[in-house]
C-alpha cells in the first residue's frame, strides 16, 4: 500500500479502498521502521493495517480516527 | 398469524425475509440506514423506515430506533435476520416488553448459547460430543500457556461471546499462543464487549458441518439435514453444500440426534443451526457452537427440501404448527451456495463501489438471494455479501455443472468480486472430488 516519492526518499502512503480510519498508531514526527503500522483502516467488517514502505520519520498524517478514505486518498507521508 | 412484520437488518437477507411475508400475505415494513436507501430491500417493503446514519452501531444496532419503528408502523413482529442484533436476549427481551412477537428462539435459549464456554459446558453436560477445551473464561497469557499444556498443541484460541471468525486464531506453540491471545482478547472486547477467551483443542484436518435445527411450538426439535461449510477463508465460510460429500448415512444420524439434543436441552423455537467440526482422520464430531438465528447459507437446505424456512420460522413465532409434515420430508438431489462477496479474487481484500452491471444467472435449479441491483453503492460500512448464488441439482455433478455454468454468465461491474475464485474452486479437483477439509481455500490460494 502506497506509492514511492519520485527520488526514493518520500512515501506517500495512500488508501487501497475505500475504508473507515478505525485506529491512528503513528504520530506526526514519529520515527517509524519499515513495515511498521501507521493507521488501521476498516472496511466490510476487516481490519487493514497500512504499513510505511521504508524506514523514516512520519512528516505528515492525513486522517484522524472516524475518518471516510476513498481510494487513492494521503493517509501519511514517511521520509 | 402475524399480520405485520418489520425485518431487523439490511442487504440480500431482509429481502429474501421480506418476500416470504409478502407471499404469506403480511404486510412489510424495512428499516434502513442513509447508506441502503437506495438498496431493493428498502425499496421493495412496504414500508421503510430510516433509522440513522450508516455506521452499524448508530442504525441496525440502534435497538431504540429500530423499536420506535415498529411502534410507528404498528408492526406486530420482529424479525431479526442474522448477525447485528440477532443474537442479543437483551434485544429481544425488549421486543417481547414492547408487546412485539421475537421472530427467533427464546431469549434465554440465545443468552444460553451466546456465551462459547456456556453452551461448550451444557452441550458436554447433556452428553452432546465437545472437543477438549477450557471450561472456564481464560484471562491472562499465562494461564492460556497452562492450559495448552493440558489440552496440547496445536490449539484454537477463540472469544466465547465471538462469531464471524473474528479474532479466532491457531496456535502451534507458546510463543504463537501468547499472540494469538492477545489478538483475540482485543478484538473480544472490541467487537463483542466481552473479554472472555477460550481454548479448544485445533483439530488440523477437519470440516465444518452443521446441522438444521427447527424447534416447533409444540417443543419438538426436528433436524433437517446437514450443510458442509468447509470452504472458508479468514474463518468465515465462502461456499456450502448439502448433503456433506464427507458425511455417511451412518454419522448423518449421529450428527442429527446430537443437533436435536442440543435444540431440546437449551428449549429451542424456530430456525437454529448447531455446528460440528468434524475430524476427518478419526471421524470423530464435536460441537462447535449453536447458531441461534436464521443461518446464511439456509437457502440450501430450503432447495433439497422443499421448506420455506422463514415461512416455519414465521408459524412457529405466532405459536402455529409448521406447513409441513415432519414424518415427510423428503431430501432431493443435491444444493450448493457460493458467496458472492464485493473482494478481490486473489488476497479476498474488501472491494467497495458502485456497481455499474449486475446481471444475475437464470435457469433450471438456479437461485439468486442478492442484495444490490445495478446502480448500487456498496459501501465499508458492512459485511461483503453482496449475493448467494444457489444452485440445485439432481446430483452433486449437476449441481457443481450448473453452478459452474452459472458463475460464468453472473455478470457484476464496477468493483471487484469473488466470482473467478469461485469459478477456480469448481474447477478444482479438491473441490469438485469431494474430499476437501477447512484448507481448501489456502490450497487453491497459496
Amino acid at each position: 500500500m502506497g506509492i514511492e516519492g519520485e527520488d526514493g526518499h518520500v512515501a506517500e502512503v495512500r488508501a487501497e479502498m475505500v475504508a473507515n480510519v478505525w485506529k491512528v498508531v503513528t504520530v506526526e514526527g514519529e520515527q517509524v521502521s519499515a513495515d511498521a503500522t501507521l493507521v488501521i483502516l476498516e472496511s466490510m467488517k476487516m481490519e487493514i493495517p497500512v504499513l510505511a514502505e521504508q524506514p523514516g520519520t512520519v512528516t505528515k498524517l492525513a486522517v484522524a480516527e472516524g475518518d471516510v478514505v476513498q481510494e487513492g486518498d494521503l493517509i501519511a507521508i514517511v521520509e | 398469524m402475524i399480520e405485520s412484520l418489520l425485518v431487523a437488518n439490511r442487504g440480500e437477507i431482509a429481502r429474501r425475509v421480506l418476500a416470504t411475508a409478502r407471499r404469506m400475505g403480511i404486510r412489510t415494513v424495512a428499516v434502513y440506514s442513509e447508506a441502503d436507501a437506495d438498496l431493493p430491500f428498502a425499496r421493495e417493503a412496504d414500508e421503510a423506515v430510516l433509522i440513522g446514519p450508516p455506521p452499524p452501531a448508530r442504525s441496525y444496532l440502534d435497538q431504540a430506533a429500530i423499536l420506535d419503528a415498529a411502534r410507528g408502523t404498528g408492526a406486530q413482529a420482529i424479525h431479526p435476520g442474522y448477525g447485528f442484533l440477532s443474537e442479543n436476549a437483551g434485544f429481544a427481551r425488549q421486543a417481547e416488553a414492547a408487546g412485539l412477537i421475537w421472530v427467533g428462539p427464546p431469549p434465554a435459549a440465545i443468552e444460553q448459547m451466546g456465551d462459547k464456554i456456556s453452551a461448550r459446558n451444557m452441550m458436554a453436560a447433556a452428553g452432546v460430543p465437545v472437543a477438549a477445551g477450557t471450561p472456564e473464561p481464560v484471562t491472562d497469557a499465562a494461564s492460556a500457556v497452562a492450559a495448552a499444556a493440558v489440552i496440547g498443541y496445536p490449539v484454537m484460541v477463540k472469544a466465547a461471546a465471538g462469531g464471524g471468525g473474528i479474532g479466532m486464531s491457531a496456535a502451534a506453540d507458546d510463543a504463537e499462543l501468547r499472540a494469538a491471545f492477545e489478538t483475540a482478547r482485543s478484538r473480544a472486547e472490541r467487537f463483542f464487549a466481552s473479554p472472555d477467551i477460550l481454548l479448544e483443542r485445533y483439530v488440523t484436518a477437519a470440516r465444518h458441518v452443521e446441522v438444521q435445527i427447527l424447534g416447533l411450538a409444540s417443543g419438538r426439535v426436528l433436524a433437517l439435514g446437514e450443510r458442509d461449510c468447509s470452504v472458508q477463508r479468514r474463518h468465515q465460510k465462502v461456499a456450502e453444500e448439502t448433503p456433506s460429500p464427507g458425511v455417511t448415512p451412518e454419522l448423518r444420524g449421529r450428527l442429527q440426534a446430537a443437533a436435536a439434543r442440543a435444540g431440546q436441552v437449551v428449549g429451542y423455537r424456530g430456525a437454529g443451526t448447531v455446528e460440528f467440526l468434524l475430524d476427518v482422520d478419526s471421524g470423530e464430531v464435536m460441537f462447535l457452537e449453536m447458531n441461534t438465528r436464521l443461518q446464511v447459507e439456509h437457502p440450501i437446505t430450503e432447495l433439497v427440501t422443499g421448506i420455506d424456512l422463514v415461512e416455519q420460522q414465521l408459524r412457529i413465532a405466532a405459536g402455529a404448527d409448521v406447513s409441513f409434515q415432519p414424518e415427510d420430508v423428503q431430501y432431493r438431489g443435491h444444493a450448493l451456495e457460493l458467496r458472492v462477496y464485493a473482494e478481490d479474487p486473489r488476497r479476498f481484500l474488501p472491494s467497495p463501489g458502485t456497481i455499474t452491471e449486475w446481471a444475475e444467472p437464470a435457469g433450471p435449479g438456479i437461485r439468486v438471494d442478492a442484495g444490490y441491483a445495478a446502480g448500487n453503492q456498496v459501501t465499508p460500512f458492512y459485511d461483503p455479501l453482496l449475493a448467494k448464488l444457489c444452485v440445485h441439482g439432481t446430483d452433486r455433478d449437476q449441481a457443481l455443472r450448473r453452478a459452474r455454468d452459472a458463475v460464468a454468465s453472473f455478470r457484476i461491474a464496477g468493483l471487484k468480486t469473488n466470482l473467478p475464485f469461485h469459478a477456480d474452486l469448481l474447477d478444482s479437483g479438491v473441490f469438485s472430488g469431494g474430499d476437501y477439509d477447512t484448507s481448501v481455500v489456502s490450497r487453491l490460494r497459496p
